[in-house]
């Protein structure tokens, strides 16, 4: 049983990074969603804020490693030109998806959608986390602003979720070993 | 009671320079993105790191764009109570154009022969 340091790599952007922002989404929604003060007591409230602002942050600098190891470790891999001649073009991923009709659109729709769009995902938290830390309580009297921010979230999600569905399909595709 | 007063009272300036700033920074990848296919020479101006190209600078870029847009708005609206949903309208067409931008089947209709 082994991997090799550029799937380690693939795994941290991917699996750990990408997976825990996405996972996280949910509690956090859910946290904002909820923040109205005739559902939550102002003990509950404390607590909950406490708690949402510690999250949103580390959601928000989860977001930024997620886009940084991607683009900055695990996208050069991906890029890579082959030697000219190659035949064997499984360590170049993005050749060898563009070497086939059938599997080029993974790259020409799939990773150029994916390699743009992932990085409004740590502004868009960015924007959340600092708009809830500003606040702290009086959020739960602010209807407008909460569903801004809930807005920005999901615009945040959506972004990852693109990113983190079509790098889960090309790593399976065309995989950076 | 005292601090709930004084929360009651925080003006939204700081929130709205926020938000417009993210939707500027997610508008900027839109912008950089479709420039990028459309002109070559921009794509090899964004080229900053040989192994990563124009990614480099569409990701940096923007990611500047947002952090000097926050600052600028956050000093202007410091302490100001805005038209929220105003901004938040901006922010929300921003960040529109910056889905766009980055919408393949979008900036291949400018793309560079």
């Amino acid at each position: 049983m082994e991997i090799s340091m550029r799937e380690s790599w693939t795994v941290l952007h991917g699996m750990l990074f990408g997976a825990a922002f996405l996972l996280a989404f949910a509690g956090g929604f859910a946290d904002l969603y909820s923040l109205k003060p005739e559902w939550v007591t102002v003990p509950g409230l404390q607590e909950r804020l406490g708690r949402m602002k510690i999250g949103l942050w580390v959601m928000a600098l989860v977001a930024w490693a997620t886009v940084f190891t991607g683009t900055f470790i695990v996208y050069p891999w991906y890029r890579a030109r082959p030697p000219e001649g190659a035949t064997d073009l499984a360590n170049f991923p993005r050749y060898l998806l563009l070497a086939s009709e059938n599997t080029a659109e993974w790259h020409r729709f799939g990773m150029e959608w994916k390699e743009h769009v992932g990085w409004m995902a740590p502004i868009a938290s960015t924007v959340v986390a600092y708009a809830v830390t500003y606040y702290g309580p009086v959020l739960a009297r602010k209807a407008n602003e909460r569903r801004a921010l809930i807005i920005f979230f999901i615009v945040a999600f959506l972004a990852a979720a693109a990113a983190g569905l079509f790098g889960a399909f090309i790593n399976k595709i065309a995989p950076i070993r | 009671m005292t601090d709930r007063v004084v929360d009651m009272d925080k003006p939204n300036g700081p929130v709205a320079a926020v938000m417009l700033a993210g939707g500027i920074g997610i508008a900027a990848i839109g912008v950089v993105t479709t420039l990028s296919a459309a002109s070559e020479s921009f794509a090899q101006l964004m080229a900053w790191n040989a192994a990563v190209g124009p990614l480099t600078g569409k990701a940096l870029t923007s990611t500047a764009v947002f952090f000097i847009a926050w600052l600028v708005l956050h000093l202007l609206y410091r302490g100001k109570e805005v038209n929220f949903n105003r901004i938040f309208m901006i922010s929300m067409m921003l960040v529109f154009i910056g889905l766009l931008g980055t919408f393949p089947p979008f900036f291949e209709l400018f793309a560079a022969e």
